[in-house]
């Protein structure tokens, strides 16, 4: 069985000249489906980037990503956007809900763009915000809950299409020890119902609930501890 | 996916945030509603000045007898000249008025007054003078055939001699000759120096029977058909007087137009369609950068939003769409509301001026500044909508 994410020699650059950034390179990683793995290293050495070309939000300067055994090189926006729709829910440290629209219309929005019908619409995102415990909250806007419940949301909208993958970028990272627990949770179990899932965090204790921790320095992979 | 879904999500975009789609509204009304009353105000004045500039009649002309010479063979102008000037040969003429001046001293009761301008003529002199009464009637054909004592004044010297009551029925003395006055000319305002408003007139018959006696007249006044039908007008009616008066050579007349006037009519609408196209320029110019800084605020703070959209999945095109219908709306309702405040605000006095609806202005503001809001509406979203997702969610 071919792995959910296959990386080879990835490298990204940003900018370029003298100000050039090498964020990534030349990093190889192999996530096995239904794997819980947590990403650590140092700030500003390359996290972020390699979660956001997982996620297809970014695009690598060159190397191979292979999402479900498919080359996302050769695909095109339109592709890439059904890719992020279909295969990735993605979870932000900064819950990046739209604003002014409440919890159930937020966790409806990629189902939406998959063309799912209102009522099955309704029914699934009902079903994720239950899963997050937020059943009670479903017309409550952004604004009007703790920073804790918009992670609840915004993980409810990222598992809420049954992706191949859930990546986090420190989803905790903005949030009360409490909240943390209750996010980490709701990760654990996601993960023990078969998804995978790939988190960046500095705490080893956040680092705990993965299977394994894959830690990068300076744009590459160090050393993998199992 | 369904464009009414797309359509769900720009409605609920707009609803969502009612404060910046009011003001987003307002800015198109504000542009909308200044370019039409701004160009109504124009028109308006443009529209007050042509008026008053008809008003001083730019399709006469005035044909006075030139003075005798000793020795010389001028006849004078005659009340036969005038009625064969209006014939077959000379269809571009309208009327032509015989007309005798004098100078008058009016009286009633104790006052006295003297009148600027005592005029005989017949009835046609009020229309070609563009004169309208105000309170009575004008005299009549018949009166002039019976030389009746009946006088036209002017509203100068109505309120000169009657302050206060109605003069319509009054008797009148000219020169201590009793005139009864029939009616009273609507106020024309003076231009320049001369009151316009400071005359009477009476029948010539009347005039030249108790005032002038029967010499020349001082004038024959010719309506030409329109302001266009002048120069043939003016052609005719020499060629008739030169038979007339079996004129080989030099003219014993003068044959005055009002050229000096039809240059100023045609030189004031030049500068008012000139005047009016850079007030259009310049309101649509205003409004437009109104429009399109409330436009690109509102989608810079969005692009955050877009970036959220193309994270979980949004293709371009979706985006593109929503965008699109939410700037539409906005641009419509807007421009509505901005074409119903500026007809309702046209209808008001503004400066002094009364403004003038100008119909393809209304529609050229309603069109310019929709496709601005589209345009501003859905350029930005369009950029936007090709970053990368991580760009967008970065965008500040
Ligand atoms: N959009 C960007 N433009 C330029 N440099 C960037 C950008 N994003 C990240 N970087 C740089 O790339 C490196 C890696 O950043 P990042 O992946 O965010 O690190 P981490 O998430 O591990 O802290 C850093 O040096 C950072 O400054
Ligand atoms: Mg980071």
């Amino acid at each position: 069985m071919s792995p959910v994410i296959e990386v080879r020699d990835l490298r990204k650059t940003y900018g370029n000249g003298d100000t050039a950034v090498h964020a990534l390179r030349g990093l190889d990683l192999i996530v096995q489906k239904g794997e819980y793995i947590a990403i650590m290293g140092a700030s500003g050495s390359g996290k972020s980037t390699l979660l956001n070309i997982l996620g297809c939000l970014d695009i690598a300067t060159s190397g191979q990503y292979l999402l479900d055994g498919i080359d996302t090189g050769e695909f095109d926006e339109e592709q890439l956007s059904l890719l992020r729709n279909r295969k990735i829910g993605f979870v932000f440290q900064s819950f990046n809900l739209v604003p002014r629209t409440t919890a159930l219309a937020n966790v409806e929005l990629p189902l939406v763009y998959a063309g799912v019908r209102r009522a099955q619409r309704r029914e699934r995102a009902l079903a994720a915000l239950e899963l997050v415990g937020l059943q009670d909250r479903t017309h409550h806007r952004p604004n009007e809950l703790s920073g804790g419940q918009q992670q609840r949301v915004a993980i409810a909208r990222a598992l809420v299409t049954s992706p191949a993958i859930v990546l986090a970028d420190e989803p905790t990272g903005n949030l009360d020890t409490e909240s943390s627990r209750e996010v980490l949770g709701i990760l654990d179990r996601l993960n023990a119902s078969g998804r995978t899932v790939v988190l960046i965090t500095h705490e080893d204790e956040v680092a705990s609930h993965a299977m394994r921790t894959v830690r990068v320095v300076d744009g590459k992979v160090a050393g993998v501890l199992v | 996916m369904r464009i009414f879904e797309i359509a769900a999500f720009a409605v609920r975009g707009l609803t969502a945030n009612k404060m910046r789609s009011g003001l987003t509204t307002l800015g198109i009304l504000i542009g909308v509603a200044s370019v039409i009353l701004l160009i109504a105000v124009g028109n308006g004045a443009s529209s007050a000045v042509q008026q008053s500039i008809a008003g001083l009649g730019t399709n006469i002309l005035t044909i006075s007898p030139q003075r005798a010479q000793p020795g010389s063979t001028a006849k004078p102008l005659t009340t036969a000249d005038a009625a064969a000037l209006v014939s077959q040969d000379s269809p571009d003429v309208k009327y032509a008025s015989p007309v005798v001046s004098a100078q008058a001293t009016a009286g009633y009761g104790d006052t006295t007054h003297d009148i600027g301008q005592f005029i005989g003529s017949d009835p046609r002199y009020f229309d070609t003078t563009n004169s309208s009464v105000a309170q009575g009637n004008l005299f009549s054909d018949n009166d002039v055939q019976q030389a009746r004592k009946v006088v036209v004044i002017g509203a100068t010297v109505a309120t000169e001699l009657f302050p206060g009551t109605d003069p319509v029925g009054k008797s009148m003395l000219v020169n201590n000759i009793p005139f009864t006055v029939v009616g009273v000319l609507a106020a024309k305002g003076s231009s320049g120096l001369q009151d316009a408003d400071d005359m009477a007139v009476a029948p010539l018959s009347t005039t030249q029977n108790a005032l002038t006696g029967y010499g020349s007249l001082t004038q024959i006044v010719v309506q030409a058909q329109s302001a266009d039908a002048l120069p043939n007008a003016q052609a005719q009616v020499t060629t008739i007087l030169n038979g007339r008066h079996k004129i080989t050579d030099t003219a014993d007349y003068r044959i005055l137009s009002q050229d000096q006037l039809l240059t100023a009519r045609t030189a004031t609408t030049e500068t008012f369609t000139v005047l009016l196209a850079s007030v259009a320029a310049i309101s649509l110019l205003v409004g437009g950068i109104g429009i399109t800084n409330i436009m690109l605020v509102t989608v810079t703070e969005r692009i955050r939003e877009i970036g959220i959209r193309k994270a979980v999945g949004a293709p371009r095109s979706s985006i593109l769409g929503q965008f699109l219908i939410e700037a539409t709306l906005l641009s419509l309702f807007g421009g509505a509301l901005g074409v119903a405040a500026g007809m309702i605000g046209s209808q008001f006095t503004i400066a002094g001026i009364q403004p003038v609806l100008v119909p393809s202005s209304v529609l050229l503001a309603f069109a310019v500044s929709a496709l601005i809001g589209l345009f501003f509406g859905s350029y930005p979203a369009s950029r936007a909508a090709k970053l990368r997702p991580i760009e967008a969610l970065r965008h500040e």
